[in-house]
């Protein structure tokens, strides 16, 4: 229940990434990427569990956390910032009298623990007279001792700064040999020392890792005024520093551009991203109307986390987020009916929060549910939502989805949305062959502009690069490109999906949900999709 | 403790700057302490109260610096904190555009602390909470909401021997109601440093009045339409125009405000000549910290004054290589208003349509600040000065520029928070030509 705090790491900087910050940075993290021994967290945990079942909980987890963050920034070949930031301690959850009660303390000691017990079951005590619908919890058996850790290869945050510094400068010079004005660059490092133990009898330890290299390069034309930029193809992963490793195999020759999968060559994009801002000048302007858009994964993705991903979370669902995020058109009588088409019989969106690499892959959830895979929409058929234990009965499940997550100790976990994907299709297609067959279409590559109203039925966004295809062929860039469309008609206008070969994932470190405001990290899977008779607008406007 | 006066913070700081090895230090002390509830579905959902300080240090080594921060405030940590610093500056890269710390300042005074919205209790929430679902319940409503209060503490030091202090107080409701049947839905926003001003009830039923207001909403054919945007719907359109006053993307040729030729359009009448924006920490009803994080002063300044930019903002570094003044980016914003109240914007409207609030605002295109966005919670139908019916949602692509241009009236102002959550003193305002795109089914 803190307030957040916002710290601007690049001073004034234009397009300074504004970062949360909820701990202490420090200089280096020597001692902190060593996990804590986990007797000494079941110790304290156990604590934590004694004092608030002393004190008439029914229920209790307690959550010991160490969040590590580290954001390098340059602007042009300057290294800008350097900030690390470490947070400790303990967020304990607890029913009692049918309520919840929540209560964090970075006394991380047990008498620190158990008094924040005490405090949780205290407030859930005062909130139960204002309760009207207690606590339904799903069941779940203890685990025992556990752990997880997410398959890196390499810690990022073991790498020297240096080496930091220099990719990240070898990434300015590329881009501004190759005509770009202006590069502003940055690597965001994050790592969660988890331990989750509760009254059902688990003790669960992840080490989660993610990493997001990002860029944005700035073509200016002083002669005209005008300016176009081209930002970085990367995707934010759950991955460690091998994600830079520019190894062959993770490098996507498309149609018309280079996109990544699992490997990232920073270098070669941002070279790519100098050459492509200045095409983009050049671009003839969109003639609005209707086109089939052939849209990459690199782009997909957005568009999923906000017509698929966000609708289906329960809680908007049933109307908790009404006051902030808004609620969904994908109403629990459309999910009844077993007969609503979300989308063409082609179309299969699946929750996950288990796909290496993939910003939401853990073993276990905030709330020590192993993590799995479901249907949220099968064959085009809204089959399932997004929920966590005190929701699952309402869809009239006995066991979580295992998507709850809180973004630190001393936020309370609440229902998050987990990787949400679109399956490849079986049949071999590629993103050449589906060009091919387009007469009049746009594709669309990278993620920019992204709107949709609260109930998630209109949506519009834009992308990095337009290519413009005529008679099944790419004949030339285009620009001043916005797509709208409803989330329903967008999805049942799906009439073409390539296979497993082009599938990658897409995603974000800055999903917002909650009042106050919690961020969470989702990817977002799909191969290259065709979408039939889309909606598209020109936004060139003159001043 | 979240609390400090300003001699306990200069106390603490010197004690932090006393262990500084570095060619120069800086060190923020922030606090805070308050408390919220939020409510759905008609009860209350979660409540809670915090409090945490938190010391920042930054440590420099000519042109190398290093920034941390640390919760703990004994002596070992005090120290800890700034040798990290120091550690960070080492392993740092050069930074050409590193800037020394300031010389003390001169501060004006703001009034922003008021004792009674610090001393807000968690029965006070809950009787928030209370008084705003029994006005749902008389509408037969759904009240979704979220009620904030906090007291903030803030001061900084540094080893060139500026000493600054603040301390305010801030609260914020916001409320949707939904019909019972979900047909209608409408939202109120109060925003103040007291808490005196504000009337639970009175926010609760507008709110419920506009659910009611807004059902049966019919469908119009998107396209260009003379609006009314009441203050809330007009903020983050307004916030984002004034984010982008930034002098330095400005000079390099890549903002809205880049020439032709070269050079900006600083001086240039680019809006109606009634639109000016301010901001002023000082202001009675919008009262802020006089000072910035790094020690810049805040004052009044008119940004775009009778539709023309007047003044852009800087970093330190790029004020001192254009050779002005290093203004800092507002704090708070203030857009003058008339005398208009919204029932005479819409008395005086042949045709057009009113706009509770907007949702969902993003950059289309830096070059022109084209934004997209919806309506939500509450757009209506006028036809010959009354209002007809509601309308359904609608998705608008609208420059703010090219929206001030076409100003057809302006109303008095309220203190809302928009989108961007910038606390803002913005008036209602009619506008011509107002481009829409496309209908949304949302309610």
């Amino acid at each position: 229940m803190e307030r957040r705090e916002f710290l601007q790491v690049s001073g004034a900087a234009a397009g300074a990434l504004i970062i949360p910050v909820w701990g202490r940075p420090v200089g280096d993290f020597a001692g902190s990427l060593t996990p804590i021994p986990t007797a000494d967290k079941k110790r304290l945990a156990d604590a934590g569990l004694t004092a608030a079942r002393g004190r008439g909980a029914t229920y209790a987890d307690v959550r010991i956390g160490r969040y590590l963050n580290q954001f390098i920034q340059s602007r042009e070949t300057k290294i800008q910032n350097i900030t690390n930031t470490e947070s400790y301690g303990v967020g304990i959850r607890v029913i009692a009298g049918g309520t919840w009660g929540f209560a964090a303390t970075n006394d991380v000691t047990e008498d620190g623990v158990a008094r924040a017990a005490a405090q949780a079951v205290a407030i859930a005590k005062a909130n139960a007279r204002l309760q009207v619908e207690p606590v339904q919890l799903a069941p779940q058996r203890g685990y025992g001792e556990v752990s997880w850790r997410t398959p890196i290869t390499k810690n990022a945050f073991e790498v020297p700064i240096s080496e930091k510094a220099d990719l990240l400068l070898a990434v300015a010079n590329e881009a501004l040999k190759t005509g770009a004005n202006f590069v502003n660059a940055g690597l965001f490092l994050v790592n969660e020392q988890k331990y989750f133990a509760s009254t059902d009898g688990s003790y669960i330890d992840q080490d989660v890792h993610r990493i997001w290299p990002n860029f944005g390069v700035t073509l200016v034309n002083q002669e005209t005024g005008k300016f176009e930029t081209r930002q970085a193809l990367s995707a934010p992963m759950g991955m460690g520093w091998e994600y830079l490793a520019g190894r062959p195999e993770g490098r996507v020759a498309g149609p018309t551009a280079v996109t990544y999968a699992m490997s990232y060559d920073m270098i070669e994009d941002a070279r790519n991203a100098a050459r492509e801002a200045k095409e983009k000048m050049a671009a003839k302007s969109v003639e609005a109307g209707k086109y089939d858009l052939v849209l990459d994964p690199s782009h997909l993705w957005l568009t999923i986390h906000e017509s698929v991903g966000h609708p289906l979370e329960l809680d908007r669902v049933l109307g908790y987020e009404a006051n902030y995020a808004g609620t969904s058109f994908a109403t629990l009588d459309k999910w009844r009916s077993k007969s609503f088409n979300y989308g063409s019989p082609l179309v299969t969106l699946f929750a996950d929060k288990t796909q290496p690499g993939s910003l939401g892959a853990v073993g276990y959830d905030d709330e020590g549910v192993k993590t799995k895979r479901w249907d949220l929409v099968k064959d085009g058929i809204l089959v399932n939502y997004q929920a966590i234990r005190d929701q699952v009965h309402i869809l009239g499940e006995s066991e979580s989805q295992g998507c709850c997550y809180a973004d630190n100790w001393s936020s309370i976990q609440f229902q998050r949305m987990p990787n949400v994907s679109l399956a490849p299709a079986t049949a071999a297609l590629t993103p050449a062959e589906m060009i091919a067959g387009v007469d009049k279409g746009i594709y669309i590559v990278g993620d920019s502009s992204y709107s949709i109203d609260q109930q998630r039925y209109n949506f519009q966004f834009t992308g990095q690069l337009f290519f413009e295809i005529a008679g099944g062929k790419i004949v030339g860039m285009l620009r001043d490109v916005a797509y709208q469309s409803n989330t329903q008609e967008f999805w049942n206008s799906c009439v073409q999906i390539c296979d497993q070969r082009d599938y990658r994932m897409g995603g974000s470190f800055f999903d917002g949900k909650g009042q106050p405001g919690q961020i969470s990290a989702v990817s977002h899977g799909s191969s290259t999709a065709r979408f039939n008779g889309v909606n598209v607008i020109n936004t060139a406007r003159r001043l | 403790m979240s609390a400090f006066t300003a001699a306990e913070a200069r106390a603490i700081l010197t004690r932090v700057l006393s262990y500084s090895q570095a060619d120069a230090c800086v060190a923020n002390l922030f606090g805070n302490a308050g408390g919220n509830i939020r409510y759905a579905r008609n009860t209350v959902s979660t409540a809670g109260a915090t409090g945490d300080r938190t010391l920042v240090v930054q440590s420099n080594y000519g042109k190398r610096s290093g920034t941390a921060t640390i919760n703990e405030f004994d002596d070992a940590s005090l120290e800890r904190v700034v040798r990290r610093t120091e550690e960070l500056a080492r392993l740092a890269p050069e930074d050409p555009e590193f800037m020394e710390p300031l010389a003390p300042q001169q501060y004006v005074t703001t009034n922003a602390w008021v004792d009674a919205t610090e001393a807000i209790t968690p029965e006070f929430r809950t009787e928030v909470a209370a008084v705003s679902i029994a006005a749902a319940k008389a509408r037969e409503c759904v009240a979704a909401g979220f009620f904030t209060n906090g007291a903030q503490w803030q001061a900084m030091m540094n080893s060139k021997g500026l000493f600054a202090y603040h301390r305010g107080t801030q609260m914020n409701f916001t409320v949707t109601m939904r019909t019972a049947d979900s047909t209608g839905s409408g939202y109120a926003l109060r925003d103040y440093n007291d808490v005196a001003r504000f009337d639970a009830a009175e926010a609760s039923r507008i709110a419920a009045e506009k659910a009611a207001a807004s059902r049966e909403a019919r469908a119009i054919e998107p396209g260009k339409y003379t609006v009314i945007l009441e203050p809330e719907a007009a903020a983050g359109l307004i916030q984002f125009l004034t984010f982008n006053l930034n002098a330095r993307t400005a000079d390099e040729g890549r903002s809205f405000l880049a020439k032709a030729g070269g050079g900006t359009r600083v001086g240039e009448k680019l809006m109606d000549e009634r639109v000016t924006i301010y901001s002023d920490p000082a202001h009675p009803d919008l009262p802020t910290s006089p000072w910035a994080a790094d020690g810049r002063a805040y004052r009044r300044r008119n940004w775009i004054e009778n539709g023309v930019p007047r003044q852009l903002f800087y970093s330190r570094y790029w004020a001192d290589k254009q050779g002005v003044e290093a203004v800092p980016a507002p704090n708070n914003l203030i857009m003058a208003g008339g005398e208009a109240s919204l029932e005479d914007l819409v008395r005086d409207t042949p045709r057009g349509i009113l706009l509770t609030r907007t949702w969902y605002i993003r950059p289309v295109d830096p070059q022109t600040l084209l934004l997209t966005g919806l309506t939500r919670d509450g757009t209506f139908y006028i036809e010959n000065g009354t209002i007809k019916h509601a309308v359904k949602n609608l998705r608008f692509n609208e420059s703010p520029v090219i929206m001030l241009n076409n100003l057809d009236a302006l109303g008095t102002v309220a203190r809302v928070n928009g989108e961007f959550g910038l606390s803002s003193l913005i008036p209602a305002m009619r506008i011509r030509d107002f481009t829409f795109t496309s209908l949304s089914d949302a309610v």
